[in-house]
């Protein structure tokens, strides 16, 4: 039963129009595949281009400075990367965990009639544009959390590690935990999504074994979900890493635009993609290039996490005969 | 040496230590908990939106006025920014779906599993994650340096992130339908090209659709690519190809910086526009994957 029907050669001669219509057909849907290829061909080509007086003029400084000063000529973005870093780090540490709890329930705990509702809901978080989070970020959000902070530091102010982290200055409460706590909302409909369908795929077999040994759902979940979901709960994480890096509206609004380098998770910061969005439009002179040149180093690294999150998706499909 | 437990009642609960048990408990009440932990942003942010925004989007001025030039200025005004989102969201969909639902026929219909065609698949994957301000800046130096700032860039950038989006969807949705079809309309003398959109493209129309109106409500929602794009006016404008204009996300995000109460106000009301379209089109794209998806399966 494999074979083909492709549009038979032999009718071919006998009707020139519909031949005529099958060759630019052909041809528009094959320029409407490439137009992808020749897209981020023009990205990367253009951008680089323009970026390039300023990796010319500043070397490898421009990725390893840490002043970034326009007036006076000195573009380091090191600030801006570890911004990035740190944000994006945080929006994994809360979110991953919560989405994974979330797909679990959807999975293995609700009962059926409750399932459907709840993805719905969850998928509505995603709905919301991230200029919204971002204002209520910095309208409701942030100035409710210096209190909460100041609460934290008080109790682990003295603890060496931790009093150092849950420290900074909280007065304007943008800083680097509120732009991880806000992406973290972001982001979590995406990883939940990604790791229920991931849970799906786990053979029912296999959880009833383990419940005929004598497993508690817990032990279920361990022994048998959770192993079998490896590829794809990674896969999820790197697609949820793209998402946080790449973010740049709400992180712009609450991260508090002075960058820093500094341990202090209540301290403002700044990030990539949010310095972007805060200074291309009045940039001038060198400027431009050294925002755009961000611009590239945001495409390439969101461009190599998503290679990466697609070899471990096409890792669990080969596991799992497909459906991530 | 496997003790053989005997099939009495229910298993688990005779063989599971009481520890055990807690903690599976314990499991079960940390994975209801946290589906709440991401429930209490949702409706806190939604209750906000509306109980913040209600009051000035109520009023008729608020579809009809010019946004005040003083930013400290209180007061209605959206007109511009409303007509701006549908304008460049519309504009953007009218590229991006038609070339995108043609991407997705070449993946599914002709390339197959050849080369080009999986480094094609593999790269609309990857490009769904280039982040929005990248795509913002790429249309800002290769188009609007030239020709200047215009709803048409704003829609050019919108419609490079739904590209990838629609390509993705429609070779999956034409990948479904079932190879049956293509088959009969063969074996009744069609053509490739004629089969296709006749046969092929209706039946996958339900999922195709579906998927680009959720393409369009994310699109609908984005600030990034327009804040270079677009520029910046107070007036209405309604030529897509020349003139500064504007959009609700890109007045949200200049207005929540303000500290004066009327702006912040209207980035409340035109957040809850804004919100409004979005959800308008999220409900949509389910209500179509939910009727018409279900009529084509029976």
């Amino acid at each position: 039963m494999t074979t083909t029907l492709e549009a038979p050669a032999l009718s071919g001669s006998q009707r020139p129009p519909g031949r005529l219509l099958d060759r630019t057909f052909r041809g528009v849907v094959l320029f409407a595949g490439a137009l992808v290829l020749i897209i981020l061909a023009l990205i990367a080509g253009t951008m680089v281009n323009k970026a390039m007086p300023i990796f010319r003029s500043e070397g490898l400084g421009y990725f390893t400075h840490d002043v970034w000063d326009p007036a006076h000529a000195k573009f380091g973005t090191l600030a801006f990367t570890f911004g990035t870093v740190v944000v994006s780090s945080l929006a994994l540490l809360l979110a991953v965990p919560v989405s994974i709890g979330i797909a679990l329930f959807t999975t293995e705990v609700a009962p059926p009639w409750l399932r459907k509702p709840v993805t719905y809901l969850v998928d509505l978080l995603a709905a919301v544009p991230s200029v919204v989070y971002g204002l209520w970020g910095i309208l409701v959000l942030a100035p409710a959390l210096p209190g909460f902070y100041d609460n934290i530091h008080s109790v682990v102010g003295g603890v060496p590690i931790l009093g150092t982290l849950f420290s900074g200055d909280p007065i304007s409460g943008r800083s680097f935990m509120t732009a991880g706590v806000i992406l973290a909302i972001m982001i979590t409909p995406i990883v939940t999504s990604i790791a229920r369908e991931t849970f799906t795929t786990v053979p029912q077999s296999l959880k009833d074994a383990a419940h005929a040994l004598g497993a508690t759902r817990w032990e279920m979940i361990r022994a048998a979900v959770i192993p079998h979901s490896r590829s794809g709960l990674v896969a999820g994480i790197l697609v949820g890493l793209g998402r946080a890096l790449g973010e740049t509206i709400a992180v712009a609004l609450v991260i508090g635009s002075s960058p820093q380098i500094s341990a202090k998770l209540f301290s403002s910061g700044d990030a990539l993609a949010a310095v972007i969005a805060n200074q291309f439009g009045e940039a001038t002179g060198n400027t431009r290039p050294a925002l755009i040149g961000m611009a590239v180093v945001l495409f390439l690294v969101t461009l190599v996490v998503g290679v990466l999150a697609r070899g471990y998706v096409a890792r669990a499909e080969r596991r799992t005969g497909g459906a991530v | 040496m496997t003790a053989i437990v005997p099939p009495t009642g229910s298993i688990t609960a005779s063989t599971a230590t009481p520890w055990r048990r807690i903690k599976s408990a314990m499991a079960t009440t940390g994975i209801v908990g946290s589906l709440f932990l991401a429930l209490v942003p949702l409706v806190l942010i939604i209750g906000y939106v509306i109980s913040r925004g209600w009051s000035l989007m109520a009023t008729s001025e608020w579809f009809t006025g010019s946004i005040p030039i003083l930013t400290r200025a209180a007061g209605p005004g959206m007109r511009p920014a409303i007509i701006g989102t549908l304008m460049i969201t519309g504009a953007a969909t009218a590229m991006a779906v038609p070339l995108g639902v043609l991407g997705g026929v070449f993946l599914s219909e002709y390339s197959g599993g050849s080369r080009f065609g999986r480094v094609v698949r593999f790269f609309a994957e990857v490009m769904t994650g280039v982040p929005s301000i990248v795509m913002g800046i790429f249309i800002a130096t290769i188009w609007v340096a030239a020709n200047g700032f215009s709803a048409f860039a704003g829609a050019l950038a919108l419609g490079c992130l739904m590209l990838p989006v629609i390509i993705r969807t429609s070779d999956e949705m034409l990948r479904l339908v079932p190879r049956e079809l293509r088959e009969s309309a063969y074996a009744l003398g069609g053509r490739k090209a004629g089969t296709i959109l006749r046969v092929v493209l209706p039946a996958a129309a339900p999922g195709i659709i579906s998927g680009a109106l959720l393409a369009v409500a994310r699109a609908a929602g984005e600030t990034a690519p327009l804040l270079f794009t677009i520029g910046f006016v107070n007036d209405t404008n309604t030529s897509l190809f020349s003139g500064n204009n504007t959009a609700l996300s890109v007045q949200i995000f200049k207005n929540a910086t303000q500290v004066y109460p009327g702006s912040q106000e209207r980035a409340w009301a035109a957040a809850l526009t804004l919100i409004a379209i979005v959800f308008v089109f999220t409900i949509l794209s389910r209500l179509v994957s939910t009727f018409l998806g279900r009529k084509h399966q029976s």
